[in-house]
């Protein structure tokens, strides 16, 4: 080791003249690379994620050709047979679909006892479910995230009130809380909005924990001793440091939704005929199982469809969120 | 043991630890060790090609600073890498080859061999399970004693290390001790297997100063009654000066420099070493160290910052007496002054520093802030008085917001307390970072994307931006590296002399304080010991618990440090306490370790490793 020696390091500068910048353990500041925001740095991460886009490409395809197939609003339709109209029975109502070779034929999903297309009514059903879901996982998520966030900044008689509240709501068989209130509710978006004032629990208690330790941190010390207010320190410091576990616990409520949401229409509570859902189609084709076993497998498909690419995306975010969990390269 | 020796030039050559001369025994030796790191971000080069040998009965120091891959060089050792580690070079301790070794024998050669002490005690010990349960477990594991003799030989070898009453704390929980005791026990357990080679990782770092010249007294005598070789991993050249026989100075994962303790603290050839000396404060110098100046003349009459009158500070306990944490201090702090505020964990000085940003509130006493009582103050009449104080904390990876960017956390100040508008604000925050010598294009940059120092300027700057009367800095460069250090506190002493603020500062390095503080505060338990003005407290402390407290600060120069050394164990003998030194006699404990080992450790086996 002679005594001149210099580190032939790339992450040195040449420019560098003095000895504490040659020897300075700090990196240099380099301005010309590009700066990444956390924000970046999850999407980046995510993006490299083969399940999650995988189940985002799922999800979307599904999601699309939910509401243009027999259009939604004013959203128009492609397919031309909708979901409340019987027609003459096709070839017994089997599936006119097959992959080899490749036709789609009259009814691609067959056709329900009655004649009505089956495709149509798969399709009508997913749509219901996934609006029900996607609005309980985001307000259940504003929901339980302002409680979870409140109680665990505040302390005292306020957390005590809100998580006391919070268990009762734990406490009571979710389904059977969901079976009254589906009972008085009509409508889709009643069901949602009932739904969402239901499940909220989980995340809240999840936040309250997080922000309980980050609370504690010595930034929110910092911004405190500035004079901060509470409420600044809660959506400017804690908020978007909790932000990784809100997202991912957000699509976990909504794989959990449209599974909530099914068994609910299946026992007869939640979407009522002559409107459907992927729940309510399984519990009334349910006879038929042995006979015409599509009616059974196409709604079971998409609800394992929605479900397993939702909860692979919310294996995609936390593993972003959290580059600890160290991935070894591959 | 010297290890330097002619060339045929008749220039001296530092061989140094790399290249052992003749058949000497060697415990511990590093032969071109390479270690590479696969990221997501690529390979890194942690370590590049380190050659280092440790004798029995020696101590070695591996010093650099963060980053330098000190630590992951002892871990090849002990061949604890994570699993994307690639490692090459050969490393053998106690003449076998790590690299060789099937899984089951290298379970054996730790401990048996080679063991480690780590930085933080309480971390290293299991926080469920008794101190007895881990010695025995531990001796049990090698099969160096079981049941009932390993019970016996585990208080044994507690008392050896001077911890007291060894058959109750055998029962206790890691909890219950103290950190220089939890400290004592991870270095019983680490000879409990009469080990040849102990690796000290930075092994007093977390601890009180005075706890750091106890636990390293105990090293030393370990390795001159037993004859074992320790390789010791520390940043702290003061550290170094007081244990080590021979240096190695690590920057970037290569040697850099290295030879005997002499050779490398007192005639650095090497750049790098002279910067890093040059960066420490020693104790005893007082001012002019490293460039940093400060304004030496106060004016007397100049109207309080802070004034403390019989404060007590108390920490509500369920079901308990409140714990007093602050009682009955009293100081006070001029306009333009910085105050020192000393002492070792729980003396109370950060619980002062949390009082005054108005975080705890005061049990009784009187706290008058820039004139201002702010005892049993509301919330809402702290605000405007908030504006005039700024803060540092030590950490500045947890003091600064993750999620915001640098320009926003540092117009924070502003924003909360409406001043300015966005232009003004930004022009402050630009002007702020010409300050602290930060360039200008951080502004919309992140924490994580610049290092430890540049985030504590950063956190220097956020304090000014209301371009306050009085600063509250607790323990501002504590995690800092010696290099940066010297670099945060050159600015900060700028700072406070262009700006004139007060400044409450929180330290436990005294040599620090002696560098910038004009009036100094110790504190031991919540009680001031003794107050007074620099000069009077570092030069004549008249106090036993200060004079202590100097004296366990180590210097980094060893004759200096060996003469200092000496005089504390006067002190300490004075004074009617203990020196500490481990009570074994060294051929019964290596007897009793023999006759113990049941267990034949057979040599090297071919297979490859994983």
């Amino acid at each position: 080791m002679t005594d001149n020696h210099r580190p032939d390091d790339p992450e040195h500068t040449p420019a560098a003249s003095s000895v504490e910048e040659v020897y300075s353990v700090e990196k240099q500041i380099d301005l010309s690379q590009k700066s990444y925001s956390q924000g970046q740095l999850v999407r980046r991460r995510f993006f490299r994620h083969r399940g999650a886009m995988v189940s985002l490409f799922v999800l979307v395809f599904i999601t699309v050709m939910a509401f243009t197939s027999i259009g939604y609003g004013l959203i128009p339709s492609w397919w031309d047979k909708t979901f409340y109209d019987a027609g003459a029975a096709v070839d017994g109502g089997r599936p006119t679909m097959q992959l080899w070779p490749f036709q789609i034929g009259e009814h691609p999903f067959g056709q329900d006892t009655i004649g009505k297309d089956y495709f149509a009514l798969t399709m009508r059903g997913t749509q219901r479910s996934l609006i029900v879901a996607f609005t309980v996982g985001l307000l259940s998520t504003v929901i339980g995230t302002l409680i979870g966030a409140i109680a665990g900044f505040f302390r005292g008689w306020v957390e005590a009130i809100l998580m006391r509240v919070t268990d009762l709501f734990i406490i009571i068989p979710l389904l059977v809380l969901a079976a009254v209130v589906g009972k008085m509710a009509s409508g889709i978006w009643w069901l949602a909005l009932m739904l969402s004032l239901l499940t909220w629990t989980g995340l809240a208690r999840l936040v309250r924990g997080e922000v309980l330790s980050l609370r504690e941190r010595e930034f929110v010390t910092a911004a405190e001793a500035i004079g901060t207010g509470p409420w600044r320190i809660i959506f400017k410091h804690i908020l978007p440091n909790t932000i990784g576990t809100i997202i991912v616990s957000a699509t976990l409520a909504i794989a959990a939704t449209i599974l909530l949401e099914s068994a609910l229409s299946f026992l007869g509570y939640g979407v009522r005929a002559p409107d459907t859902s992927l729940g309510l189609l399984i519990s009334t084709y349910q006879n038929a199982f042995l006979t015409r076993p599509w009616l059974f497998w196409w709604p079971g498909l998409m609800i394992l469809g929605i479900a397993l690419s939702v909860n692979f995306l919310g294996d995609g975010l936390r593993d972003a969120f959290d580059p600890r969990q160290n991935r070894t390269a591959d | 043991m010297t290890t330097t020796t002619q060339s045929g030039s008749g220039q001296p050559v530092y061989t140094g630890s790399g290249t052992p001369t003749g058949d000497e025994e060697v415990v511990l030796a590093f032969t071109e060790v390479d270690v590479r790191f696969k990221t997501e971000f690529g390979s890194v080069h942690a370590v590049k090609g380190v050659d280092l040998r440790v004798r029995p009965g020696e101590v070695v120091a591996l010093v650099g600073e963060s980053g330098s891959g000190k630590s992951v060089t002892s871990m090849t050792a002990m061949r604890l890498l994570p699993r994307n580690a690639t490692i090459g070079g050969q490393v053998d301790v106690a003449g076998r080859e790590v690299g060789r070794l099937s899984e089951s024998n290298m379970r054996r050669l730790r401990g048996n061999d080679v063991a480690m002490v780590f930085q933080e005690p309480m971390t290293a010990l299991n926080p469920v399970l008794t101190i007895g349960t881990q010695m025995v477990e531990s001796m049990e594991l090698h099969g160096v004693s079981r049941g009932a003799a390993a019970w016996k030989r585990a208080i044994e070898l507690l008392g050896m290390v001077g911890i007291p009453e060894p058959e109750r704390q055998m029962r206790k929980y890691p909890h219950e001790l103290s950190g220089g005791q939890r400290q004592r026990v991870v270095i019983a357990i680490a000879i409990s297997c009469d080990p040849k080679v102990i690796i000290a990782d930075e092994p007093t770092t977390a601890l009180d100063v005075t706890v750091q010249a106890d636990i390293l007294d105990l090293l030393r005598s370990l390795k001159d009654k037993l004859n074992t070789g320790i390789l010791l991993i520390t940043h702290n050249m003061g550290v170094v000066a007081d244990m080590a026989d021979r240096v190695a100075v690590m920057f970037k994962g290569e040697i850099v420099e290295r030879g005997t303790v002499e050779e490398v603290l007192l005639h650095p050839n090497h750049e790098y070493t002279k910067m890093l000396l040059g960066s420490v404060p020693r104790m005893g110098h007082g001012r002019g160290q490293m460039d940093i100046r400060v304004k030496e003349e106060i004016d007397a009459d100049a109207p309080l910052a802070i004034e403390l009158k019989n404060l007590v500070i108390e920490y509500q306990r369920l079901g308990k007496a409140p714990f007093r944490a602050v009682d009955d201090v009293s100081f006070d702090v001029h306009q333009g002054e910085i105050v020192g505020l000393v002492g070792e964990s729980g003396s109370g000085k950060s619980t002062i520093g949390r009082c005054a940003l108005g975080l705890i509130p005061a049990a009784a006493g009187e706290f008058r802030l820039l004139g201002e009582n702010i005892t049993g103050m509301k919330r809402g009449d702290l605000k405007p008085l908030r504006k005039r104080i700024g803060v540092i904390f030590q950490d500045p990876a947890a003091s600064l917001n993750p999620r915001l960017p640098i320009g926003e956390c540092i117009a924070e100040p502003l924003v909360v307390h409406q001043v300015g508008d966005r232009k003004s604000r930004e022009k402050r925050v630009y002007d702020l970072l010409d300050a602290v010598h930060l360039p200008r294009e951080v502004y919309n940059r992140y924490p994580h994307e610049v290092s430890g120092g540049q985030r504590q300027r950063i956190s220097v700057a956020r304090a000014l931006t209301l371009d306050p009367e009085l600063l509250v800095a607790d323990e501002p460069t504590s995690a800092l590296d010696v290099s940066v250090q010297a670099r945060v506190l050159k600015i900060f002493a700028e700072l406070q002399e262009q700006f004139g603020f007060a400044c409450l500062f929180i330290s436990h390095d005294l040599a620090v304080i002696d560098l910038l503080a004009h009036k100094v505060v110790v504190l031991q338990n919540g009680k001031v010991v003794e107050a007074g003005p620099r000069e009077q407290i570092m030069e004549n402390p008249t106090q036993e618990y200060t004079q202590r407290l100097i004296a366990a600060a180590p210097v980094p120069d060893p004759l200096e440090q060996g003469r200092r050394r000496r005089d504390r164990h006067e002190l300490l003998r004075e004074q009617g306490e203990e020196v500490v030194e481990l009570n074994v006699d060294a051929d019964q404990f290596h007897q009793a370790s023999r006759e113990a080992e049941v267990v034949e450790v057979d040599g090297t086996d071919d297979q490859p490793r994983r």
